[in-house]
């Protein structure tokens, strides 16, 4: 388990137990500095305390010329069994007398060095004067093994060391485990009430505070979080409901400017029309021929009112009734839709492309007009076409959505009007040439932005039109 | 050949009725045709009350009722007919100008035979009255009289 994931209570104890180790370690190394600089200068003192006794003892055998009694004194080295060897020069540098236990590996120089003493490797070595009133009778060469010393008080003390430390990181676990909840009981219990705040969604909970540290601040703040929470939520489901209840009402009363349009509006047109009809059958023979075109007139521009209150009545309601989402099979849609205009394509030579279409989430009875729009528009501005081409497709899209296309060889537009394309009533030809209110691409429009999904066109003026309109793959919130 | 029963038109304008009137005629089925002129005028006609206390017994073949009427609107006066013994199986003609879904629903949830919107176009709309005279009051065996309760 990496580090981040490891329980806050192990991470405090692991940083506890690490901290104490660590300092433990770096106080074992200070403390064996020190003693090993107290070791080498008390080693130096007491080499050169050895090599002041021998040297006064061995006055009488250098000024004699007596080897033997030299001998007899170096061999009392015996006692110090860390002496590796020693020797007396004379005063012309030649040795004297020698003492080596476990020669020849400490060799014992040619001639005397300099006088002091100083440490050589793992040796401690140094030339003594022997002096008399001042006067030099020869040199004292000692060799003392200082590196075996060191190593065994070293060794030596190891088992103190580790013991000690085993005691220290004993006693540190002990602590921290009862040191820690001082910092991990409160972050537990933040972190409790926050998980519970957000399952619950109560934004009425608060955490416990433990105390006036960083954590105790962290808490209030966090409580004072879930207050601001709690009241921007209620302020923010006031709004809504609000929100919601004038939408309502301006919704009741759309329904009623529609109702009294579909009731009061296509009544008098009704008549209008209606009595144009009666007057044609009772005293058309008397009008003139003028008269009966402006009877015709009147009759027509009342259906063509009709007409168009229809259609903005389907294009209010299209823009208010609820969507109902489900599968939306396109490639039976197209089918279904191209068999609907029969009645417009049987007197028609029309070449129909039909590529594969997927199916959508989508509003059937919604999309069903896209489809019927789009593809009645083509037939309808192909009618001077023979052949006619209309191709329906699909693009590869994205994953997010696809692309569907209509494409057709008609009598098309200029693209400085598209703009104008999917506005409410307006149109790019005129009615004698092609019938129509100019609705039907506005609901288009319409249904394809309430899905989700963006529409345009391309083309160019008798040069066919190509309608492009994108859905979501996935159910997307109407915008 | 069998007396023809009568229709009841229940409409508030003026010139539709006229207009109705004038499709009807073309089949000579005019003169077949009560008119009321809101939902009151229609209650106090079928139960013969009123200004209508006098009319002939006996109930019409069918009612074309207008929705939109001052007064009692045609939606209560289906409601009231079509929770009523007596009405109850008398066929129920929606003669509207609505098209809106709501109307639709509402009578046919309070149990109309039929709802047909009235046509922009004048010949559209006679046709439709004339297939509905034609069919209500020829084409149709009405239901079995049942005691009305003004005899």
């Amino acid at each position: 388990m990496p580090l981040r994931n490891t329980p806050i209570r192990q991470k405090l104890m692991l940083i506890l137990l690490v901290t104490s180790a660590v300092v433990m370690l770096l106080m074992r190394g200070a403390f064996f500095a020190y003693e090993y600089v107290i070791f080498r200068q008390t080693t130096l003192r007491h080499l050169a305390t050895l090599g002041e006794i021998l040297a006064a003892n061995s006055t009488a055998a250098l000024a004699f010329e007596n080897p033997d009694d030299a001998a007899e004194i170096l061999s009392a080295l015996k006692a110090e069994r860390h002496v590796l060897a020693a020797a007396l020069f004379d005063r012309q540098g030649r040795v004297f007398a020698r003492y080596a236990p476990a020669a020849p590996a400490d060799p014992i120089p040619a001639s005397p060095g300099p006088d002091g003493y100083r440490f050589v490797g793992a040796h401690l070595v140094g030339f003594q004067a022997v002096m008399v009133q001042e006067r030099r009778l020869g040199t004292l060469f000692l060799r003392f093994d200082s590196g075996t010393i060191l190593r065994e008080f070293m060794w030596g003390s190891l088992p103190i060391v580790l013991g000690v430390m085993a005691l220290v990181l004993l006693a540190a676990y002990l602590l921290s485990r009862v040191l820690q909840r001082q910092i991990s009981t409160p972050i537990l219990a933040l972190a409790e009430s926050a998980r519970a705040v957000s399952e619950r969604r109560d934004y009425t909970a608060r955490a416990p505070a433990l105390g006036r540290d960083e954590l105790g601040l962290l808490t209030e703040a966090f409580n004072q979080m879930l207050g601001q929470i709690h009241d921007l939520t209620r302020d923010l489901e006031q709004r809504v409901a609000q929100r919601t209840t004038e939408l309502e009402a301006a919704n009741k009363e759309l329904e009623a400017f529609s109702y009294s349009v579909s009731h009061d509006l296509r009544a008098p047109l009704r008549h209008i029309d209606g009595f144009a009809g009666m007057l044609v059958k009772s005293d058309g023979a008397k009008l003139s021929t003028k008269g009966q075109g402006y009877l015709g007139h009147i009759s027509a521009s009342a259906k063509q009112m009709g007409a168009l209150i229809d259609d903005l009545l389907v294009f209010s309601r299209m823009g208010r009734t609820e969507m109902q989402f489900a599968s939306v099979d396109l490639q039976q849609l197209t089918e279904e839709t191209i068999k609907g205009l029969e009645l417009e394509t049987q007197q028609r030579n029309i070449r129909w492309k039909k590529g594969e279409l997927p199916v959508v989430p989508g509003d059937l009875p919604m999309l069903r007009q896209v489809f019927v729009n789009l593809l009645s528009n083509a037939v309808k501005y192909t009618r001077p076409r023979d052949p006619a081409e209309i191709e329906i497709g699909c693009q590869p899209g994205s994953p997010e959505e696809i692309v569907i296309f209509i494409r057709d060889n008609g009598v098309g537009f200029d693209m400085k009007y598209a703009t104008k394309l999917f506005g409410v009533f307006q149109r790019m030809h005129r009615s004698e040439d092609f019938e129509g209110t100019g609705i039907g691409l506005a609901n288009v429009r319409r249904i394809v932005l309430r899905h989700g999904g963006r529409i345009w066109a391309e083309s160019a003026p008798e040069a066919g039109a190509t309608f492009y309109f994108t859905l979501p793959r996935q159910r997307k919130s109407p915008s | 050949m069998k007396t023809l029963r009568r229709i009841l038109l229940v409409e508030d304008s003026l010139r539709d009725i006229d207009l109705t009137l004038a499709a009807l005629d073309e089949h000579h089925l005019a003169n077949v045709v009560d008119v009321a002129r809101d939902g009151v005028e229609a209650l106090d006609y079928l139960n013969r009350r009123g200004k209508f206390a006098d009319r002939e017994p006996g109930l019409p073949v069918v009612v074309f009722l207008d929705i939109k009427m001052p007064r009692l609107d045609g939606l209560e006066v289906l409601r009231q007919l079509k929770s009523d013994p007596v009405f109850k199986r008398l066929p129920v003609v929606m003669l509207t100008s609505s098209k809106e879904e709501p109307d639709l629903a509402g009578c046919y949830a309070l149990g109309a035979n039929a709802y047909v919107v009235k046509p922009v176009d004048f010949a559209q709309f006679a046709d439709s009255v004339k297939q509905l005279g034609l069919f209500w009051a020829v084409l149709n065996e009405p239901p079995p009289e049942s005691s009305p309760k003004a005899t």
